[in-house]
């Protein structure tokens, strides 16, 4: 017993003397597998500092654990409806742009969002949209609007994305409503819409509908840009299309919550990420868009691919707006549409 | 009757390994999806060894399993045996709580538990994951061991002293042996639910600090890659490699034994 | 070793990392979000009350009876055969059983996506036979496959170790009295495993009541459960009242649950096992 205790304690030992590293550290918090191979090694070469990493899966995992642990990071990668709340719960901490040199490689277009009207906390990362995604060879003809998903012709065909607003948000377009709508009638009107389309719904999902589509699984799935690239890289009979109601226009962006002890480091951090050779490397390894021209001229054939890149002051594209207080009428109506659905 | 059992257990066998076959297949596939058979590649093999992320991560799982494990199997066994002999109303109202973790969904433990280490002003990471992970084993060794803890004959251990053992002794000598596959199984148990787990890990996690499922979990969203089918393919055939040579050593020991015996 | 003294660490261990984050989830449960901080509530429970919450706890338990039955059914010969053979390898079987648990279970699941999908392994062998395709996934059916697939061992372990003392010689005294091989099972052998399936039980019931990633991969987000309204509250919507009260609520239905069944071991069950074999 006591031997056991001694080994044990030789372990923990070993294990919280983080090897006498003394070089000054960044804690990065990113979504899983959102970063191209290498980058972080060349972070470090580069600025001398050490990088500690980690993922999480949703912005409500994440938004959870920055806000209730004691845990500090310097550098947060969350999407645009969530850093709007998270500014809105003093969560962020101001960047000194003057100090992200690298920041005029941003296109103007993807500066200053609804979410941060002067821009002062978020510098983007990656951009998308979200469309449908469907197998030439199971259409009788291209889909054009959000009407396709409600098609009877196409029942145990279609892949809906298990996610709250997503899934209404198209739905509100398709009826002709902002996708930030807070109108009741409209949203009794988009959950019914929901609930009357579920026996034409083969299955919501939000992670497999790759794997799904690639193999011919359904016709039509809800899904987000980036995904529709790697799908239509592995089976060339897919198609993506931005439905003419209009749709979601998405943003992640580097911020640095206002826990963090590296200002510094975290700004330097930021300021590697949007150098063009970095960021078209993470693009390309990434497949969700880079919003940097300089970076997309490094990518060639990739930087023009109009998936990932459409003109999007052709579409009717919308950002998902922090709903504050309202957010519970989504959330009850969320409850209630997956609740009805099989029941 | 004796080919049957063999083909059920068979059965069985087969029903469990049917994924993990699919899974090793795909650990050879050229396309990153599972969808597509592109024809065969070591490239997921050899990505694998330069993916230092995981690699650590895989350290993490494995350090955190064997430990916590250990730990829940020294206290879960330890209750089952105190609770043996014990029917009444303690039993049940200490079995109770003791379902509480398992019962919990996931998500309530961890996040609970998450805020109770924000309260005691714990900065999450590695030492917070551990405590989670032993929580949540030790009632799987309880009930692993609690049916082996109530077939134990007290008159043995009555006995033992009789004849001059100390309680300690005697305890050791023969309860222990008796309760040996309970806790073993305990053991293995608490090792499976730890490995496996995501949920309670995320959040009782920080610092950099990461386990296989967090690794896996989070990638989930963009594909996992068969680099991850490669890792599960590799562990399995180490444990099974291990097996085989532990049986086989097991084996010629038996065998030098009745062969000593035939001696005498 | 006294045997109380041997419940000190479970003691201390539970009061420190079950029961007070247990007071944390149910003072969640209690309150809402009021105007500056939290105010007792007891909205949780009532939302409750809709009928569209007591279809999915009812489905939830519905689901997980089924799979504890399945896992009883095809798990228990199993460890008896297992328990009672006299080869060296019998060991080696079981472990060999426990280990495809330590594979990642999205990757496991995943995997039964591949052979159970309209495009997946069964179905594609099926048509070059040129029989009609099956749909397996996205129904009750399947979410009892994945549970019962995740869950089976957690059942046959501890069978199999209580049948490991079971005597030969008992079965024989209950054959030399007359008994037919059934009758002997019925009275001598499965009174004997009682204490193993109830920790089978235990070990499957327990959690697939609130288990939700299977729901929603094997059923394809269409079998709701609890465990994935639970995660919701959490995970997507924020609401960690309603979460709390919806898990509270569970808790003491399968804690009753639970009573009922340890009972019935400490009236009959072991009892008379244990009668029988002395």
């Amino acid at each position: 017993m006591k031997k056991i205790v001694l080994a044990l304690s030789a372990v923990l030992c070993l294990l919280f003397s983080s090897c006498g590293d003394d070089r000054p550290v960044v804690k990065v918090y990113n979504w899983g597998d959102y970063i191209a191979p290498g980058v972080i090694d060349q972070f470090e070469e580069e600025s001398g500092m050490r990088v500690i990493y980690e993922m999480f899966e949703t912005n409500e995992d994440m938004y959870t654990k920055i806000k209730n642990s004691n845990n500090s990071y310097d550098v947060i990668i969350p999407s645009d409806y969530m850093i709007e709340r998270m500014i809105a719960e003093n969560l962020l901490s101001e960047i000194d742009m003057s100090k992200i040199t690298n920041y005029n490689n941003i296109d103007a277009e993807y500066k200053n969002l609804s979410f941060d009207k002067d821009n002062k906390f978020s510098v983007p990362y990656t951009w998308g949209t979200v469309g449908i995604l469907y197998n030439k060879t199971m259409v009788d003809e291209a889909p054009t609007s959000w009407g396709a998903l409600w098609d009877e012709k196409y029942k145990d065909n279609i892949i809906m994305m298990n996610s709250q607003r997503d899934a209404i948000g198209i739905t509100l377009k398709y009826l002709g409503h902002s996708l930030n709508t807070t109108d009741a009638a409209a949203l009794q009107a988009a959950k019914q819409k929901l609930i009357d389309q579920s026996p034409l719904v083969l299955t919501w999902v939000v992670d497999e509908v790759k794997d799904k589509m690639i193999g011919g699984e359904a016709a039509l799935a809800l899904v987000y840009a980036g995904d529709a690239v790697y799908c239509k890289g592995e089976n060339p009979d897919l198609e993506y299309v931005i439905p003419s109601e209009g749709s979601n226009i998405f943003f992640d962006s580097m911020c640095i919550p206002s826990s963090c002890e590296n200002k510094d480091g975290a700004e330097q951090f930021i300021n590697f990420m949007c150098r063009a050779d970095i960021a078209a490397k993470n693009a390309e390894y990434i497949g969700y868009s880079s919003p940097s021209t300089p970076a997309r001229e490094l990518m060639g054939e990739a930087g023009k691919d109009p998936t990932a890149y459409p003109d999007i002051t052709k579409y009717d594209l919308e950002i998902f707006s922090s709903l504050g207080d309202k957010t519970k009428i989504y959330d009850e109506l969320w409850t209630e549409i997956k609740t009805s659905i099989g029941v | 009757m004796k080919k049957l059992s063999k083909c059920y257990i068979g059965l069985v066998l087969a029903f469990l390994y049917a994924p993990i076959g699919v899974l090793m297949v795909f650990s050879f596939n050229a396309s990153k999806s599972r969808a597509n058979w592109q024809g065969f590649t070591l490239d997921w093999y050899r990505q694998l060894f330069s993916n230092d992320a995981l690699m650590s991560s895989l350290y993490t799982t494995l350090l955190c399993g064997f430990l916590a494990a250990l730990i829940a199997t020294i206290i879960g066994s330890m209750a089952a045996y105190g609770l043996a002999k014990n029917k009444g109303k303690k039993s049940t109202l200490v079995l109770s709580v003791a379902y509480i973790p398992m019962l919990n969904a996931e998500i309530v433990t961890g996040v609970s538990l998450m805020l109770l280490f924000t309260l005691m002003g714990l900065d999450l990471g590695f030492f917070t994951m551990l405590l989670s992970h032993i929580t949540f084993c030790i009632p799987y060794v309880i009930l692993a061991v609690l049916p082996k803890a109530r077939q134990l004959d007290w008159s043995l251990y009555d006995a033992a002293q009789d004849l001059g053992c100390t309680p300690t002794q005697s305890f050791w000598r023969i309860m222990f042996p008796e309760l040996l596959p309970g806790v073993f199984t305990g053991f293995l148990l608490s090792l499976t639910m730890s490995i496996d787990d995501f949920i309670i890990s995320f959040f009782t996690t920080g610092n950099g600090v990461s386990n296989l499922s967090i690794s896996i979990y989070t990638m989930a969203k963009r594909g996992i890659k068969p680099e991850i089918n490669a890792l599960s393919t590799i562990m399995f055939a180490a444990i099974l490699i291990i097996l085989i040579v532990a049986n086989v050593s097991a084996a010629k020991k038996d065998h030098n034994k009745s062969k000593r015996s035939m001696r005498i | 070793m006294k045997k109380n003294a041997c419940l000190i660490p479970l003691y201390v261990w539970t009061a420190v990392f079950v029961l007070f984050p247990l007071a944390i989830v149910i003072y969640f449960a209690f309150t809402r979000a009021g105007g500056t901080g939290f105010e007792f509530s007891l909205e949780g429970f009532s939302r409750l009350a809709d009928p569209m919450y007591l279809g999915v706890v009812l489905k939830s338990f519905k689901i997980a009876i089924i799979s504890t039955l399945v896992c009883i059914l095809c798990g228990y010969p199993a460890a008896y055969i297992l328990a009672r053979s006299r080869s060296r390898a019998k060991f080696i079987i079981v472990i060999l059983m426990l280990l495809p648990m330590w594979m990642n279970f999205l990757l496991r699941t995943y995997s039964w996506l591949s052979i159970l999908e309209n495009t997946g392994i069964i179905n594609t062998v099926l048509a070059s036979l040129g029989l009609p395709k099956v749909r397996f996934l996205y129904n009750e059916g399947a979410v009892i496959l994945g549970t019962v697939y995740n869950y089976l061992p957690f059942m046959i372990m501890p069978i199999y170790i209580t049948l490991l003392k079971l005597d030969e010689s008992h079965l024989e005294a209950a054959a030399d009295l007359g008994a037919n091989p059934f009758q002997a099972f019925l009275r001598v052998t499965l009174p004997f495993s009682v204490p193993g399936i109830l920790s089978g039980v235990s070990m499957v019931f327990v959690p697939s009541v609130t288990t939700f990633v299977i729901s929603q991969l094997m059923g394809g987000g269409k079998v709701p459960l609890i465990g994935d309204v639970i995660e919701q509250q959490f995970r997507v919507v924020n609401d960690w009242h309603f979460g709390s009260a919806l898990s509270v609520v569970i808790m003491v239905i399968v804690l009753i649950f639970m009573h009922f069944i340890n009972r019935g071991d400490v009236e009959s069950g072991t009892g008379n096992g244990g009668r029988i074999l002395r």
